[in-house]
């Protein structure tokens, strides 16, 4: 039985991290949950006397002001379309990668993986050139097949698909590395019993694969869905939550909320709905994985 | 037939390598043609001459330089100090004996649900009051320690052998000597793992340095580059120069140590 660590020890490697975490995490979300039941505004930043306890009222209004609906509408939109696409685009790459008829597979993973590593900002403002009505590559591209230019950033329909393909192409990257991972960790011998007695490829797929996948797969579609429902740097530089609301963010509301105009508690209040959304939708998503599991 | 399906595959994959490669190839094509040159139907995918002056604007008179130094000493900064705390932070956690140890460490695995965004304003707020506001420091600070660099630390810190550190401590070694002299040179992989998170991730982050710097002289290079576009919109080949600038950088760092990042992937994606 080895000795305790000497307490100074301990506090002297464990103080500076736990210090920072406190003071920039655990404080400040107790800080935020109280002021979102405060009318904490511009005039109390100004002089803190100004600042009421209001209860739920934040929430009370949130729940019947009709852009933070549309926000929420906008987000799961993005969340439910754009994060099954995005994994899926993952997984097909992913397959792709690990078919024994590829070779340099490094250089092919390589360019699939760029988007991922580079700026938000840059690639958003590069696409939405390429977006352009008129100029854009997206639209002469079409034109080949016989679709007529659409106006991608400029018709509320169209706006919000945009920002989605825009992020599952800097995204599917990162997924892929985890299932090409996964993928290899699946035993050949399953493959080659399948083959033996007949199975397509598509049946492979099916039976084996996607089964054999099943805990990667719950991973990346959580961790994917936490961070598609903090969508914010692409319709802020895009569109700024235009047109007509069309691709207004909960973070994006939240940002002009309280950094804009400085209604504190509300913008708080938002906050502490978003995390609560992402906690159902993670429950939820264990539980469905549970359930087809037995 | 399985030619045919070989086949497929291959050019499945070349299609899909195009198409990601296309808005770069069109971003890095476009900054060097002539002012208005790519607004042309039909959209040119390389330049006609090679026009440098949008790269010389950027510098001279827009400032860039100023950005991009920004850019350097902010993701420098954080780089040092989150490898710095939290690599004492998950050293700890690893290899010391203490009341508690786990739980406290499964408490901070579970309150990484918590979206960051929630901690903006209060941080923000406590910032101007310590009158960090502007300054380096502001992006700095709040990113010195990480429940995730812990973490990454901690997992890969487990693999020493402790008969390598209680030797050591026969010996007479201090913690922070065993720290400097054993720890830190083992951790080398991870190290540089959570270096490259840690630049590149300060080095892309847009919605931060745009709340606490509001000085146009503190911007970083992507609040600059958000700003420009939102003034010049219709001088698309600056903006496209702008890009190039903002991403070469991080790419070259991430083209050095690939290995690294992907490793990074693969240890966080374990944890559940």
């Amino acid at each position: 039985m080895m000795n305790k660590t000497k307490l100074s020890a301990v506090a002297l490697f464990l103080g500076p991290s736990l210090l920072i975490i406190a003071l920039f995490f655990f404080l400040p979300v107790i800080t935020a949950f109280v002021m979102s039941f405060t009318d904490f505004d511009i005039y109390a930043l100004g002089n803190l006397e100004y600042l009421r306890f209001v209860a739920f009222k934040n929430y009370s209004t949130l729940l019947s002001d009709p852009l933070f609906w549309t926000a929420i509408k906008n987000t799961f939109y993005f969340v439910m379309v754009g994060g099954p696409l995005s994994v899926a685009a993952s997984l097909a790459a992913a397959v792709l990668l690990n078919s024994k008829f590829i070779r340099f597979k490094g250089i092919f993973r390589l360019i699939y993986f760029l988007p991922v590593v580079t700026t938000h900002v840059a690639v958003s403002i590069v696409w939405r050139y390429i977006y352009h009505p008129r100029f854009g590559l997206l639209n002469y591209l079409l034109g080949f097949i016989g679709i007529g230019p659409v106006d991608w950033l400029g018709d509320p329909n169209w706006s919000m698909p945009a920002i989605i393909l825009l992020v599952v192409w800097k995204n599917f990257g990162y997924n892929m590395v985890i299932f090409i991972a996964g993928l290899q960790n699946i035993p050949e011998e399953l493959y080659e019993a399948a083959s033996i007695e007949g199975a397509s490829a598509w049946q492979q797929f099916k039976h084996i694969t996607i089964p054999q996948l099943a805990p990667t797969t719950l991973f990346i579609s959580v961790i994917t869905m936490i961070g598609y429902f903090q969508l914010f740097a692409e319709p802020y530089v895009m569109t700024q939550g235009g047109p007509l609301n069309s691709t207004l963010s909960i973070v994006l509301y939240m940002y002009q909320e309280g950094f804009r105009w400085w209604n504190i508690g509300y913008s708080t209040a938002l906050a502490f709905m978003l995390t609560v959304i992402i906690l159902i939708g993670t429950t939820i998503q264990f539980k469905l994985q549970k359930e087809r599991n037995g | 037939m399985a030619k045919l399906k070989k086949y497929l595959v291959i050019a499945l994959a070349i299609f899909f390598a195009v198409i990601t490669f296309l808005p770069f190839l069109w971003m890095i094509s476009a900054s060097f043609m002539s002012t208005g040159a790519s607004n042309t139907y039909p959209p040119k995918l390389f330049p006609e001459k090679f026009d440098f002056s949008h790269y010389e604007i950027l510098f001279s008179r827009l400032n860039l330089t100023r950005y991009l130094l920004n850019s350097v000493i902010i993701s420098l900064g954080a780089t040092f100090f989150s490898l710095l705390l939290n690599s004492m932070g998950g050293y700890a956690f690893a290899k010391f004996r203490f009341a508690k140890k786990e739980s406290l460490f499964k408490f901070l695995l579970s309150s990484m649900i918590i979206p960051g965004q929630v901690t903006m304003l209060p941080v923000f707020l406590l910032l101007k009051n310590m009158g960090m506001i502007n300054t380096y420091w502001a992006i700095i600070v709040p990113g010195m320690a990480s429940i995730f660099g812990i973490f990454l630390i901690r997992q890969y810190a487990y693999s020493i052998p402790d008969s390598l550190i209680e030797a050591a401590k026969m010996d007479g070694a201090t913690e922070l000597q065993i720290y400097l002299k054993i720890i830190l040179p083992l951790c080398k992989p991870i190290l540089v793992t959570l270096g490259l998170f840690t630049f590149m991730g300060t080095w892309n982050d847009f919605l931060w340095p745009l709340i606490v710097m509001t000085d146009s002289n503190m911007y970083t290079l992507p609040v600059a580059l958000a700003n420009l576009s939102s003034e010049h919109v219709q001088d698309t080949e600056m903006l496209m120069a702008g890009s190039v600038i903002t991403i070469f950088p991080v790419l070259v760092v991430f083209l050095a140590l690939q290995k690294y990042y992907i490793k990074g992937i693969m240890m966080g994606s374990v944890k559940e």
